[in-house]
C-alpha cells in the first residue's frame, strides 16, 4: 500500500521529470533563475572589483570588469584617508549596537513574557497598540523627539539612539518573544509557581535557557538594524567624532566625491559583517523575516 | 492580595518598559507634534500659536509641497506594485522543484542584507551616466547611454529600478507563504482535471492573498517615507524631480528650523497613510481570502 504522499510524488514525477516537454520547462526556469542571480549578484561583485581598482582605472569607459592590478592598498588607504576617522566611527557604531542590543534583549524579553504568560485586564489592548506602532510613520514622532532630546541636552550623544531600546526594544522583537514564549509548555511554569518561585526567577531560569533561537533572531535583527541605521544618527549626531559608519560614508562622499575606489572599499567593509552574520544565521534570519509576514 | 490582583500588578510590571516606551516615545510625541503643527516654532523660541496657518501655507502657497506629494505618490505607486510582482515571481520560481534552489535563494536575498547606505553608494556609481556599469552594458548591446540621475525625466524612474534590487526580503515572505499551501489542495485540483494555470489562479493566488496584503500595506507605509535615496543621491534634484515628501520635511525641520511646519507635514503624511491603509483594509474584504471563512 502506498501513502498519499507517494501518490503525489508519483504525479509530480510524471509532471515534472518524465515528459520531454517538461525538460524544456525546467531549462527555461533555470535560465530565468540564472539570469536573475546575475542581476542580483553582479552589483555586489562590481562593488568589490571597483574597490580594488586604481583611481585612473575607474574613470575609463567602457570600464574594465576585472582590475588590471588588485589594489588592496585601497582598504588601508581609504581607512586612514585625510580627515576620516573610520576607527573611531567603527567604535561608535559598535558601542551603540551593543547598548541597543542589551536594552532590546532585556526589555523585549520582559514584555514578551508579560504578554505571553500573564493574563490581566488591558493586556490585549496594549498588545494591539504595540503591533499598531509598527505601522506608524516614524516621521510623526520625529520633531517632538528631536525637540525633547534637544532640551534634555542629549543631542550629539548616543543617548537618543540607545535609551529608547530599553523601553520595549521594538514592537517586532516583543512580538517575536511573545510568540516563542507562548509555545513553551505551561506545565513547566505551573510546577515552578506552585513551588513558590517568583515570575522573574521563572523567566530567568526556565524561559531564557529555552529561548536560544528567539534570542539569537532578535540579536541578529537588532544588530542589522543598528548597523544599517542612517536616519537616527543623521538627526541626532552632529560632531564628526560622534559619527557612525553609515554617516562616515556619506561624509566621505560629500568631501571626496571622486574617490570612487576608496568609497567602494569602505562601503564593502560595511557590508562584510552583514555577510558574515547572514552566513552564520541565515536560517534564523529567514525564519524571522517569515514570522514578520505570518502575523498578517 | 488575590491571584487576579497579583497577576494584574505583575503583568503591568512586566510590560511596563513598552508601556512607558509607547507613552514617552510614541503617544506623547504624537500628541505634541499635533499641537506643534498649529504653531510657529523655530526651536530656540517657544512655540507660538498660529492656528491653521501652517496647513494653509502648505496647501496653497508652497509649490514644492505638491511637487513633493507628486514625487512620493508616483514612487510609491510604481515601486510598491513592481516590488510586489517581482518578489512574487521570484518566489514562484524558487518554489519550483529544481535543484540548487538554496544557491538561488541566497543570491536573491543577498542585496536585502546590504546596508542601505552602501547600496545607495553602489547604485549611484552603477547608474553613473559617464562611467557606470549599466551604461557600459547598454552601449555594448548597441543602445545609447541612459542618463539615470542626471536628467529630471529619468531620475525618479531610476530610483524605482534601484529599489527593485532589494525585493529579496519580500520574496522570502512569499516563499514561506507558498510553502504553507497544503499540497492536498493541488492534489485535489489535479484529480478534478485542473491544468497548471487553473491551479495557479484558483489555489495559489487566493491562498497567497493574505501575504500579498501584508506586503502591500508594509510596502506602502515604507515607500511613503522614502528619504535616504534622495538625500544621499540627488538632494531632490535634478529640478526637484526626486524631491520626496520626507526630504522636504527634513529640510523644513533641520535646515530651516520650521518645527511647526514640519509637524504639520508629518501629520498630513500620517493622515494620508492612514486613509490609504484603511482603504486597502476595506478593499481586502473583496480580494483577501482567509481560510477560516470557508470553515
Amino acid at each position: 500500500m502506498i501513502s498519499d504522499q507517494e501518490v503525489y510524488r508519483g504525479i509530480l514525477d510524471l509532471d515534472w521529470r518524465r515528459r520531454p516537454k517538461d525538460s524544456y520547462r525546467i531549462l527555461f526556469i533555470y535560465l530565468i533563475l540564472i539570469l536573475s542571480a546575475v542581476v542580483f549578484l553582479l552589483p555586489l561583485l562590481w562593488m568589490v572589483t571597483t574597490s580594488l581598482k586604481t583611481q585612473a582605472e575607474v574613470y575609463v569607459f567602457p570600464p574594465t570588469f576585472f582590475p588590471e592590478t588588485l589594489r588592496w592598498q585601497n582598504f588601508p588607504e581609504g581607512w586612514t584617508y585625510e580627515s576620516m576617522q573610520w576607527t573611531r566611527w567603527l567604535v561608535n557604531t559598535l558601542t551603540i549596537t551593543t547598548a541597543v542590543m542589551v536594552g532590546t534583549l532585556i526589555s523585549a524579553t520582559l514584555c514578551g513574557y508579560g504578554f505571553a504568560r500573564i493574563s490581566f485586564p488591558g493586556r490585549d489592548v496594549w498588545f494591539i497598540m504595540v503591533l499598531a506602532s509598527i505601522m506608524l510613520p516614524s516621521t510623526v514622532t520625529l520633531i517632538p523627539l528631536f525637540v525633547g532630546f534637544h532640551r534634555a541636552g542629549w543631542l550629539d550623544t548616543f543617548l537618543p539612539l540607545t535609551v529608547p531600546a530599553f523601553f520595549g526594544g521594538g514592537a517586532f522583537n516583543i512580538f517575536l518573544m511573545r510568540q516563542f514564549f507562548k509555545g513553551i509548555p505551561i506545565e513547566l511554569e505551573e510546577a515552578a509557581l506552585i513551588d513558590g518561585a517568583g515570575r522573574l526567577r521563572i523567566l530567568w531560569q526556565i524561559f531564557v535557557p529555552l529561548s536560544g533561537p528567539v534570542i539569537a533572531t532578535t540579536s541578529v535583527f537588532t544588530f542589522q538594524a543598528v548597523w544599517n541605521d542612517y536616519f537616527g544618527p543623521l538627526i541626532f549626531l552632529t560632531s564628526q567624532e560622534n559619527y557612525t559608519l553609515a554617516l562616515g560614508i556619506t561624509f566621505f562622499k560629500g568631501l571626496y566625491k571622486t574617490q570612487i575606489p576608496y568609497m567602494m572599499a569602505m562601503s564593502f567593509l560595511m557590508v562584510i559583517p552583514m555577510i558574515i552574520v547572514f552566513f552564520f544565521a541565515q536560517k534564523l534570519m529567514i525564519r524571522g523575516v517569515i514570522l514578520s509576514g505570518i502575523k498578517a | 492580595m488575590n491571584s487576579r490582583m497579583r497577576n494584574t500588578v505583575q503583568g503591568y510590571l512586566f510590560i511596563s518598559p513598552v508601556v512607558l516606551g509607547l507613552l514617552i516615545f510614541t503617544i506623547g510625541p504624537m500628541l505634541t507634534s499635533f499641537y506643534m503643527s498649529f504653531t510657529k516654532f523655530p526651536l530656540l523660541r517657544a512655540p507660538e500659536w498660529i492656528g491653521l496657518r501652517n496647513y494653509v501655507v502648505m496647501f496653497t502657497s508652497d509649490k514644492n509641497f505638491w511637487q513633493a506629494c507628486k514625487v512620493t505618490l508616483i514612487y510609491a505607486g510604481t515601486s510598491v506594485p513592481l516590488a510586489l510582482i517581482g518578489a512574487f515571481v521570484l518566489a514562484i520560481l524558487l518554489n519550483q522543484r529544481v535543484k540548487g534552489i538554496a544557491f538561488f535563494r541566497t543570491s536573491f536575498y543577498m542585496p536585502a542584507i546590504v546596508p542601505a547606505i552602501a547600496s545607495l553608494i553602489l547604485w549611484g556609481w552603477l547608474m553613473n551616466r559617464d562611467y557606470g556599469l549599466i551604461n557600459a552594458i547598454l552601449v555594448r548591446l548597441g543602445f545609447s547611454k541612459f542618463p539615470f540621475f542626471a536628467e529630471p525625466e529619468t531620475a525618479l524612474a531610476s530610483m524605482v529600478m534601484m529599489s527593485l534590487w532589494g525585493v529579496g526580503a519580500g520574496m522570502i515572505i512569499y516563499l514561506a507563504g507558498l510553502q504553507g499551501i497544503p499540497e492536498s489542495l493541488y492534489e485535489a485540483g489535479k484529480l478534478d482535471g485542473a491544468n497548471e494555470l487553473q491551479l495557479f489562479r484558483n489555489i495559489t493566488i487566493p491562498m497567497m492573498t493574505p501575504t500579498i496584503f501584508f506586503n502591500l500595506v508594509m510596502g506602502m507605509i515604507a515607500a511613503s517615507q522614502t528619504f535616504m535615496n534622495a538625500f544621499v543621491l540627488t538632494s531632490g534634484g535634478p529640478l526637484k524631480s526626486t524631491y520626496f515628501y520626507n526630504l522636504m520635511l527634513y529640510e523644513r525641520a533641520f535646515n530651516w528650523t520650521q518645527m511647526g511646519m514640519a509637524s504639520a507635514m508629518a501629520w498630513f503624511l500620517l493622515f494620508v497613510v492612514l486613509v490609504l491603509t484603511l482603504l486597502v483594509f476595506r478593499s481586502s474584504a473583496l480580494w483577501v481570502f482567509y481560510e477560516a471563512e470557508v470553515k
